[in-house]
């Protein structure tokens, strides 16, 4: 069980948390015209790396916040946590 | 015959205490302090059990955790549990064990037959014999297997023993309680680290109870007793003895379990029969020590033979002697130590000592002592069948492939040392690639992955000082690292004897004149023979083989046999071992029974239940429940010897023609608030929310970004900057995620705030045509009429003095509202509203009659709304705005959202009018038609039609209502039914929806 640090709250449990996906994924501005492939791009296409990796948590049965986390995905060793408007 | 092979006064058993206890249902004792093993051992039993391919006697091999053969099936405080290791199971006053896979008995068994045929019983056996014919799998081959498979027999009754979960912190775990772990704990202990300190057996000390050595110029056994007494006066440390750490997970998490019921005779309900510990430490000092690895030569499975240390260990803590005529065979000094126990018992040894004539300190003391040597000798093969009666040794020629000469040795027990083997397990679990140190042929921890440092024997270290001095070293660094202070402490004076190097000797060759089995893998009957097999048949990987052959499978998990494995790999292969490499090491490093792993999770306590406040009167009013993910709704109101069907019927029908009550409680409630929050909310949903007035509610539906219908109800806006928002019982939880996901990362700069608000309301929903007589008289201070509460209307109240929300909406289709009180008024609210409902004939209704009602409205809910359909597919059309973005709108116009004959809501009548269409029957066109046939859609929901009394379900179909008028066969393999259906539109009652606005 991963030990994770919620900018927030500190250090807790794995358990208390819900993965959130890739961090990077910008989500297209609202009223504007996308392409075919910038929404598929929003949507559905992840590049599921291997190594270094920002993504999102949600401090689910915590203090409910959403934050980043950049955690290595082969060997799960989180390097760093920051709030959404801290930078990576 | 009781305990003539038990020694006197030796040992650290309790001689005042005798136990009596059943082996295959023989009466026998042995002293307070005995493991099952040692009791049974100290009687003269060594035939414990059947092997399990070959059905061949077996002994016990081991002391402790590396036993591979004494797995029995143990009954105890009136439970049955299979393949207990007999060498770690304390011996209980009343505790009964048999032997497993054997039939009639342990000495006579009709499966031994296979030992005979092992011709036919080859690596691989499994994936060749039951191959073809393909008719013969189910009913001959898979019954057989299963019928062959494992070993002892788990219970089917009810655990009724207590397990629980800890979950702990700490600075430092160190895990096994020898020299290393001794010192390490103490080091970072005195620093005032927070230490825990866990040790596997009921005694500490490891190797020092066992080995001649002496610390301060006390014994190894006053040395240990003196650390662990301080170490448990500390307030910072916790020391735990029968407490195994088989698991080494990410993030410096281990897992433990301890054994604290089993042991004792007397024990409370409430103690706990084993205890699972989280641990998450800061710093993991791994003193794991090391398992003797046997040297394999012919019938090395007879009982009789076992590991060396075993019979010390037997010999010098429980004061049981294995044998009268030894034989110890061994490369290493190590064994000496044990033949030299023998002696000082009065016992005569004859040592077998595959290297050439050698000196040390312990060899010396041998000869001294007059124990008979004999060097560059090998035992080829050990004779006798339940028991070893002899042993032919063979004098080694100079290169050890053959003999120079060989006799016949009378013994009745060979203690064989080949060696040690550091247990690098939960090292290699926390990602520690492991390296090869060649000079003890074994592998050995190598870079930290995580905050972990291996000492000791687990690190290749075989002299105590060694051992000490790492062990002192690495607590003091860990404590320095923890707290920042360097505590030096006083390595003590230690008095051991010195080894000469081993011998690589691992396999004794076997004449050509001689046929015996030869043994790697005792548990899974894997020989010699076994992996050259499989290595012929073109298998290379140490993993594949492990899998074909069984090597290093099974409970044991190949703590006698890896390394003795990969040897023969190595050489067949002329590799090297570190090129053949290790199978992984995978937790738990020992069998950890299921009911530890579930804890108290049982019963109800399997997952919460929530409980609605008005759930006590339901109880009493007969509701039969129903599970909503953790919450108890009243599935229906059973009247005398009613069905379902009749009760949900019965329901519905008095909501069409009077009026019901339904306890809403349950569904989702959020708190939407903040100057944006009218935004916010037309982001959300698909239609437009800017307009929509205080004191109006409004129905919504909300996408995922990939257009699929997430979720759908009402939201109602209480004041200017105050929304209250219903979810589905189902999605609540998602709902409010899926909400703080878009206000703190997509959308920060809108001022939103929202909240759960789910418990702090209870909810009953009014409904029928005669809902607002009840209204009126529950709230006789409020003009509750058609123009000032419109449908879609909302407006505050009083309820006999209690602040209530009334909503006017409608999940039946009827004229309905919404009550909202404070929970804990919910049960006032309820009694009241049934009082007054009385008169015109309220009911309540539970669930089976809400679908009743919703499907035959054509409301759509989770079985239509089941994350594949998007708003056109469910007649929500209307719902979608043009005008505004919202999320998920840009998947909308994605072409195959547009297609004409994408499946579509519809619904469903049954031709003759009376059979029922079973959920999840798929749609046909012919029901006869060539396989496959093409699906043209499934049903969603379905139910009985009060109002035209006769079944009507929902379907979701291929190019949805223009199938209209057509008739087709929806087809339930499961329910065996083929039902010729009509399609027709989903609104089957009410089309215009002129109720819900009378």
């Amino acid at each position: 069980m991963l030990y994770i640090k919620c900018p927030y709250c500190g250090m807790r449990s794995q358990n208390e948390f819900a993965y959130g996906g890739d961090a990077s994924v910008k989500r297209p501005e609202l009223n504007k015209d996308v392409t075919d492939k910038e929404w598929d791009d929003f949507v559905y296409n992840r590049k599921s790396l291997r190594g270094k990796h920002i993504e999102l948590w949600h401090h689910v049965s915590g203090c409910r916040q959403w934050f980043k986390a950049q955690r290595d995905t082969a060997t799960h060793e989180i390097f760093k946590t920051a709030t959404m408007n801290e930078e990576i | 015959m009781s305990q003539e092979f038990r020694i006197k006064e030796k040992g650290y058993i309790n001689r005042n205490k005798t136990i009596n206890f059943k082996f295959n249902g023989k009466n026998y004792t042995g002293y307070e302090g005995d493991t099952l093993a040692s009791a049974l051992l100290a009687n003269g039993v060594h035939l414990v059990g059947r092997s399990f391919k070959y059905h061949r006697p077996r002994g016990f091999f081991a002391a402790g955790v590396d036993e591979p053969n004494a797995k029995l099936q143990v009954e105890l405080n009136g439970h049955s549990e299979p393949n207990v290791n007999a060498t770690e199971i304390e011996l209980v006053e009343g505790i009964s064990a048999t032997s497993q896979n054997c039939w009639p008995s342990v000495e006579f068994d009709i499966g031994a037959i296979n030992n005979l045929l092992n011709k036919f019983f080859p690596a691989g056996f499994y994936y060749k014999t039951f191959m073809w014919p393909k008719s013969f799998w189910y009913k001959i081959y898979e019954p057989f297997i299963r019928k062959a498979a494992g070993l002892g027999v788990a219970s089917i009754e009810k655990d009724r023993e207590r397990y629980e979960h800890k979950f702990e912190y700490c600075d430092l775990l160190v895990t096994g309680s020898g020299p290393a772990g001794l010192a390490s704990a103490y080091a970072a202990a005195k620093s005032g680290a927070k230490v825990i300190l866990a040790e596997d057996k009921h005694r500490f000390g490891g190797s020092l109870l066992m080995d001649d050595v002496s610390i301060d110029n006390l014994s190894g056994k006053d040395w240990t007793d003196k650390i662990v007494s301080e170490l448990k006066e500390m307030p910072n440390v916790t020391v735990k003895n029968r407490s195994q750490v088989f698991g080494y997970y990410d993030h410096n998490m281990l897992v433990m379990f301890e054994r604290t019921g089993d042991h004792r005779e007397k024990k409370s309900e409430f103690t706990p029969r084993q205890r699972l510990w989280y641990i998450r430490c800061k710093e993991v000092i791994l003193s794991t020590g090391s398992i003797e690895r046997p040297i394999v030569f012919g019938n090395n499975d007879t009982p009789g033979v076992m590991l060396s240390s075993g019979a010390k260990e037997y010999m010098k803590v429980y004061g049981v002697l294995v044998g009268r005529k030894p034989i110890i065979f061994t490369n290493n000094d190590s064994a000496y130590e044990t033949a030299i126990e023998f002696k000082n018992n009065g016992v005569e040894p004859l040592i077998l000592d595959t290297r050439k004539e050698q000196n040390s300190d312990l060899i010396n003391e041998a000869k001294n002592k007059g124990i008979k040597i004999k060097f560059n000798h090998a035992v080829i093969k050990a004779n006798g069948y339940k028991k070893v009666k002899s042993a032919i040794i063979g004098e080694l020629s100079d290169d050890k492939t053959e003999y120079k000469n060989t006799n016949n040795v009378e013994c009745d027990c060979i203690c064989v040392s080949g060696f040690w083997t550091p247990s690098v397990h939960l090292a290699s679990q926390s990602g520690n690639k492991l390296k090869f140190d060649k000079e003890i042929d074994s592998f050995i921890p190598d870079k930290s992955k995580q905050n972990e440092i291996t000492v000791g024997a687990a690190n290749g270290d075989f002299t105590l000082k060694n051992t000490l001095n790492a062990g002192f070293k690495a607590g003091n660094e860990v404590s320095k690292k923890i707290n920042n202070k360097d505590v030096a402490i006083q390595v003590p004076n230690v008095t051991e004897k010195n080894h000469k190097v081993h011998d690589k000797f691992w396999c004794s060759p076997l004449p050509k004149n001689l046929k015996a089995k030869r043994f790697v893998d005792f548990q899974n009957d894997v020989s010699v023979t076994d992996i050259e097999i499989a290595l012929r048949e073109g298998y290379r990987s140490i993993e594949h083989v492990k899998r074909y052959t069984t090597l290093g499978m099974a409970t044991d998990q190949g703590r006698t046999s890896n390394l003795n494995g990969l040897q023969l790999v190595s050489n067949i292969e002329n590799k090297i071992v570190p090129e053949v490499g290790h199978t992984t090491f995978r937790p738990p490093f020992t069998p950890v029974t299921i009911g530890t792993i579930v804890g108290r999770e049982v019963g109800k306590h399997f997952m919460p239940t929530r409980l609605t406040p008005i759930h006590e009167w339901h109880v009493k009013n007969n509701a039969v429940f129903v599970d909503a993910g953790a919450w108890k709704r009243p599935r229906y109101y059973k009247i005398g010897n009613e069905t379902m069907l009749d009760a949900a019927n019965r329901e519905a029908k008095n909501v069409r023609d009077k009026v019901g009550i339904c306890d809403v409680t349950t569904l989702g409630k959020i708190d939407v608030k903040g100057p944006d929050a009218a935004e916010f909310l037309n982001r959300v949903y698909t239609n437009a929310w800017m307009k929509l007035p205080v004191g109006k509610a409004r129905y919504g539906v909300m996408l995922r970004e990939d257009g699929m219908v997430m979720d759908d109800g009402t939201t109602t806006r209480i004041a200017e900057n105050h929304y209250h928002m219903t979810t589905t019982t189902a999605q609540a939880a998602n709902v409010l995620s899926h909400l703080e996901y878009y206000l703190q990362i997509i959308w920060p700069e809108l001022n939103v705030n929202v909240v759960s608000t789910t418990e702090q309301w209870a909810g009953a929903a009014l409904a029928g045509p005669k809902s607002r007589d009840v209204l009126a008289k529950l709230f006789p201070n409020s003009n509750v009429s058609n123009e000032t509460l419109p449908f879609m209307g909302y407006m505050e109240a009083n309820l006999f003095g209690i602040p209530a929300r009334i909503f006017r909406i409608s999940f039946s289709g009827e004229l309905a509202y919404e009550i909202n009180v404070r929970s804990d008024y919910g049960m006032f609210m309820w009694e009241k509203i049934m009082e007054i409902g009385k008169e015109y004939g309220i009911q309540p209704y539970g669930t089976e009659a809400l679908s009743t009602l919703r499907i035959e409205m054509g409301h759509v809910a989770g079985p239509e709304l089941d994350g594949r359909t998007i708003p056109y597919d469910v007649s929500l059309e209307g719902m979608v705005s043009k005008k505004k973005d919202f999320i998920g709108k840009r998947s909308l116009t994605k072409l195959a959202f547009n297609q004409q004959d994408r499946q579509k809501i519809v619904g469903l009548i049954p031709l003759d009018r009376k059979t029922s269409i079973p959920e999840g029957s798929h749609l046909v066109l012919d029901k006869n038609a060539k396989l496959p046939n093409p699906k043209l859609g499934h049903v969603s929901s379905s139910c009985w039609s009060v109002e035209n009394n006769n079944p009507f379900s929902l379907a979701i179909i291929k190019d949805g209502k223009n199938m209209i008028g057509k008739k087709l066969f929806a087809v339930s393999p499961l329910k065996n039914k083929s039902i010729e259906v009509e399609v027709i539109s989903s609104h089957y009652v009410d089309h215009e929806g002129k109720r819900v606005r009378s």
